[in-house]
C-alpha cells in the first residue's frame, strides 16, 4: 500500500513538471498548427543554461530561470522569425522537419560546448526529502510541482486576463477571422512560439535537477511530451496537464507490479482513449471554446 | 544489343542475369584489403559513438584510441610507419556502425580495425569484420551475446568476460565474516546484453551462497524514469544492492532516489557509472561516492604494462585529475598496446597472421596481460574497486588491493 501511494504522490508531482514541458508544444500546436519536435532539445538547452549559470554564478538553480526564461523567449522569437516562418505550406508536416533540424543543431552545439557526459544540477534540494506518511516526497518534486502551478496559472492569466491573451485566443478560434478583426497575426504567432520556448526553460531547470542528462537527452523526452499532449487533446493546457499527470501515475504504479508493461500500459490507455476520443481527453475543438 | 536482349525469352535473359550477377559476386566476394604500401602511414579504422546513448563512453573510447596513435607515432610508429587513425561516428546505432564498418573495409581500405563502444554496436560490427577478414579488437564489446555469434576473428580487450565481472563483488561477499555477511540483495538492472548478465551470474552466485533476493527487475532498455523500481527496492530493505547499468544514466538516478529516501543499503556495487570518474562524483556529490563499488580492469596506479606512461600521457592531452579518467579510455588504449605487439611479433599487416598470433600468444596491456580463447574471451579476472576517500581504489582479490573495503558503507551526506 505504502508503495502505491509513494508512486501515486511521486507521479503527481512528476507528472507536473511533464505537464510543463508539454505546455509549450501544445501551446505552440494549438496556436500555429505547427508541431515542434525541438521541444525535447529546448528542455535540455534550459537545464544546461541553468546547469551552467548556477555552475558559474554560484547562484542557486531556481534564480536561474531569472535569466534563462526571458533567453529561452528570445531564443524561440529568432527561431519562429528565422526558420517557422518560413513555412508557407503544409505547416504541420513541414513543421516536423524544420524543427527535427533545430533540435539537431541544439543537440550538436551543446555536444561541441558541454561535451557527452552526463551531468546533473544540483542544489541542496535535489537530494533532501520529508515524511508523509511512510512515504519520502522529495523537495525538488514538490518545488517543480509548484513552479509548474505557479507558471501554468501565469500562462492561464495571461491567456485570459490580457488583451494579447485574448488576441493568442482569437488565432486559436479562427486565424483568417482573428486578421479580418486587426490582429496580427504573425507577431502573435511570434510571441506564443516565444512564450512555448520560455516554458522549457522552466521545465528544463527541474528535469535537470531530476535526471542526469546529456545533449542527447532530449530524444527521450519528445516522444514522451507528444504522446501526453496527444493524449490530453493537442492544443490543450488542460489537456497536457490531466494527460501528464494521468501518465506519470500510470507508469509509476505499473512499475510496482510489471516494470516491462509500465509504458506499454500507458500507450494501451492512450490508444483506448483515441478510439473513443480522437480529440484527446480535452479534444483541440474543446480547447478552443476555452 | 538492347533490341536483342529484349528479344530474348524471359527465362533466357533471368539465366543471363544469373551468371552475370554471380560472376560479379564473384569478383567481390571477401578478401581483405592489400596492406597499403610501405613509406604511407598505417591506416586504422572505427566507429565510435560521438552521438547517442553510448555517446559518453564513445568520447572516452576515442580519447584512449588517439593517446595509443599519438604514443605510438612519437615511438617510431609501426613497423616503422606512422599510425593514422579514421574513425566515423556511428551514433549509438547498430545500422549505422555496421555501415561505418563497411565502408572503412571497403571503401577507406583501412589497414587494422578497431572496436566500437558496447557488445550492441559490437555484434553488428563483428559481422562485418569478419566477412571482411579483419582481426577484430573490441574495448567494450564482452556481452555473452557476442561471444555467442563464434566469432573467430574477435579479441575482448578486457581482463575477463562481462558476464564475469561482478563475480569478484560476490567473492567478496561470501569472504567477509559470516556475522557481517549481508543476508539479502536487491538487483536492478537495464535490459542489455553488457549489463544484464553480469547482474544475473551474481544474483545466482549469491543466492547459492544463501544471500536472499529481496527483489529483482530487469527494466526495460527504453525506460527513462526508474522512480518506481528504486522505490521497490528502497521498500525492500535489501542488505546490498546490485546495479546493472551499462552507462552512468541507472548508477546516478537510483542513487539520488536512495539518498531522497533515506536508504543505505551496507554495499552498492554497479556495473557502471562509479567507473566514470568525475561525471560520477559531480552527478551525486563527491561525499556521497564513499563506499559504492564497480568492478574494473583497470587502475590509475596499478603496476601494469605502460600505465605510468599512460596516465602521464593522458593527463598531458586531456588534463583534470586520475580520478576522472574513464575506464573506456585505457580500454582503448589496451587495443592499441595488444595490435602493436601483434604486429611487432609478426612483422606483418596481415590480418589473417595477426588473428592466428592474437589466438596463440599473451600480450601486456596497461590492464594487465591478456590471451583470449577461440572465440576471443579473455583468461583474466577482473578486481573490484571501491570509493575511498573521493578515490576509486581497488579493494579485493589481495593480489590487486591496495586499500581495505569499508564495509558497511557510510550512510548518505
Amino acid at each position: 500500500m505504502d508503495l502505491i501511494f509513494g508512486a501515486i504522490v511521486t507521479g503527481i508531482l512528476a507528472g507536473g513538471v511533464y505537464a510543463l514541458m508539454a505546455s509549450g508544444l501544445t501551446l505552440v500546436f494549438g496556436v500555429m498548427d505547427i508541431i515542434n519536435i525541438a521541444q525535447g532539445a529546448l528542455v535540455i538547452l534550459g537545464a544546461y543554461l541553468s546547469f551552467s549559470l548556477a555552475g558559474r554564478l554560484h547562484i542557486d538553480p531556481l534564480f536561474t530561470l531569472i535569466l534563462t526564461i526571458p533567453l529561452m523567449f528570445v531564443l524561440g522569437v529568432i527561431v519562429e522569425i528565422a526558420v517557422i516562418r518560413r513555412i508557407r505550406r503544409d505547416r504541420t508536416m513541414f513543421s516536423i522537419l524544420v524543427t527535427f533540424a533545430v533540435a539537431l543543431i541544439i543537440e550538436g552545439a551543446l555536444t561541441r560546448i558541454y561535451g557527452a557526459d552526463l551531468v546533473q544540477i544540483n542544489a541542496p534540494y535535489v537530494d533532501a526529502s520529508f515524511k508523509v506518511g511512510s512515504v519520502y516526497v522529495t523537495y525538488i518534486y514538490l518545488i517543480g510541482f509548484i513552479l509548474s502551478a505557479v507558471l501554468l496559472l501565469a500562462l492561464y492569466a495571461f491567456l485570459y486576463r490580457t488583451k494579447f491573451g485574448q488576441g493568442i485566443r482569437a488565432t486559436v478560434q479562427n486565424r483568417t477571422a482573428a486578421e479580418l478583426i486587426g490582429i496580427d497575426v504573425a507577431r502573435v504567432e511570434t510571441v506564443t512560439f516565444g512564450i512555448g520556448v520560455s516554458l522549457a526553460a522552466a521545465g528544463g531547470m527541474v528535469y535537470g535537477a531530476v535526471n542526469p542528462f546529456n545533449p542527447v537527452s532530449g530524444y527521450d523526452l519528445i516522444s514522451r511530451l507528444l504522446a501526453i499532449i496527444i493524449l490530453g487533446g493537442m492544443g490543450s493546457l488542460t489537456g497536457a496537464l490531466a494527460a501528464a499527470l494521468l501518465m506519470l501515475v500510470i507508469e509509476n504504479v505499473t512499475s510496482i507490479y510489471a516494470p516491462v508493461w509500465a509504458s506499454t500500459v500507458f500507450y494501451v490507455v492512450l490508444a483506448v482513449v483515441l478510439l473513443v476520443r480522437p480529440q484527446g481527453i480535452f479534444g483541440s475543438l474543446s480547447a478552443r471554446r476555452q | 544489343m538492347m533490341r536483342f536482349l529484349l528479344r530474348l525469352p524471359i527465362r533466357w535473359l533471368l539465366s543471363i542475369l544469373t551468371i552475370f550477377g554471380l560472376a560479379l559476386s564473384a569478383t567481390a566476394s571477401p578478401s581483405q584489403a592489400a596492406p597499403s604500401s610501405a613509406g604511407s602511414p598505417i591506416t586504422v579504422g572505427f566507429s565510435v559513438s560521438l552521438t547517442g546513448d553510448f555517446s559518453g563512453d564513445g568520447k572516452a573510447v576515442l580519447q584512449g584510441y588517439k593517446l595509443w596513435a599519438s604514443h605510438i607515432n612519437s615511438h617510431g610508429g609501426l613497423m616503422g610507419r606512422k599510425v593514422k587513425l579514421i574513425w566515423y561516428d556511428d551514433a549509438s546505432s547498430e545500422t549505422q556502425v555496421a555501415t561505418n564498418y563497411t565502408k572503412l573495409m571497403t571503401s577507406d581500405k583501412v589497414d587494422l580495425a578497431f572496436g566500437p563502444f558496447s557488445s550492441l554496436l559490437t555484434i553488428p560490427a563483428g559481422r562485418v569484420a569478419q566477412r571482411w577478414g579483419y582481426a577484430f579488437l573490441g574495448p567494450a564489446g564482452g556481452g555473452p551475446s557476442v561471444f555467442q555469434q563464434g566469432f573467430k576473428n574477435y579479441f575482448f580487450v578486457q581482463p575477463a568476460p562481462v558476464k564475469d565481472n561482478l563475480l569478484s563483488f560476490v567473492h567478496w561477499v561470501t569472504n567477509l565474516p559470516k556475522s557481517k555477511r549481508p543476508t539479502s540483495a536487491a538487483y536492478l538492472t537495464v535490459d542489455d546484453p553488457f549489463a544484464t548478465p553480469e547482474v544475473q551470474t551474481a544474483e545466482a552466485a549469491l543466492h547459492k551462497a544463501g544471500v536472499k533476493t529481496a527483489y529483482s527487475v530487469v527494466i526495460p532498455a527504453e525506460a527513462t524514469d526508474f522512480q518506481s523500481e528504486a522505490l521497490k527496492a528502497v521498500h525492500s530493505r535489501a542488505q546490498i544492492v546490485v546495479i546493472g547499468s551499462p552507462g552512468a544514466n541507472l548508477s546516478i538516478a537510483l542513487i539520488h532516489t536512495f539518498i531522497q529516501q533515506h536508504y543505505n543499503p551496507r554495499a552498492i556495487v554497479a556495473t557502471s557509472g562509479p567507473d566514470q570518474g568525475k561525471q560520477f562524483s559531480d552527478a551525486i556529490k563527491l561525499a556521497n561516492t564513499e563506499g559504492i563499488m564497480v568492478p574494473e580492469g583497470w587502475w590509475y596506479g596499478a603496476h601494469t604494462y605502460q600505465n605510468k606512461t599512460f596516465v602521464r600521457e593522458y593527463l598531458k592531452a586531456y588534463h583534470g585529475k586520475v580520478a576522472d579518467i574513464s575506464q573506456d579510455t585505457p580500454e582503448a588504449y589496451s587495443v592499441g598496446q595488444v595490435v602493436q605487439q601483434a604486429v611487432a611479433k609478426t612483422h606483418s599487416l596481415s590480418n589473417a597472421t595477426l588473428i592466428k598470433t592474437l589466438h596463440s600468444g599473451k600480450f601486456n596491456t596497461v590492464q594487465g596481460p591478456m590471451r583470449w580463447n577461440s572465440i576471443g574471451e579473455p583468461q583474466g579476472q577482473m578486481f573490484l574497486v571501491q570509493w575511498l576517500h573521493g578515490k576509486p581504489l581497488p579493494v579485493y582479490p589481495g593480489k590487486f588491493a591496495v586499500a581495505r573495503a569499508e564495509y558497511p558503507k557510510p550512510n548518505w551526506h
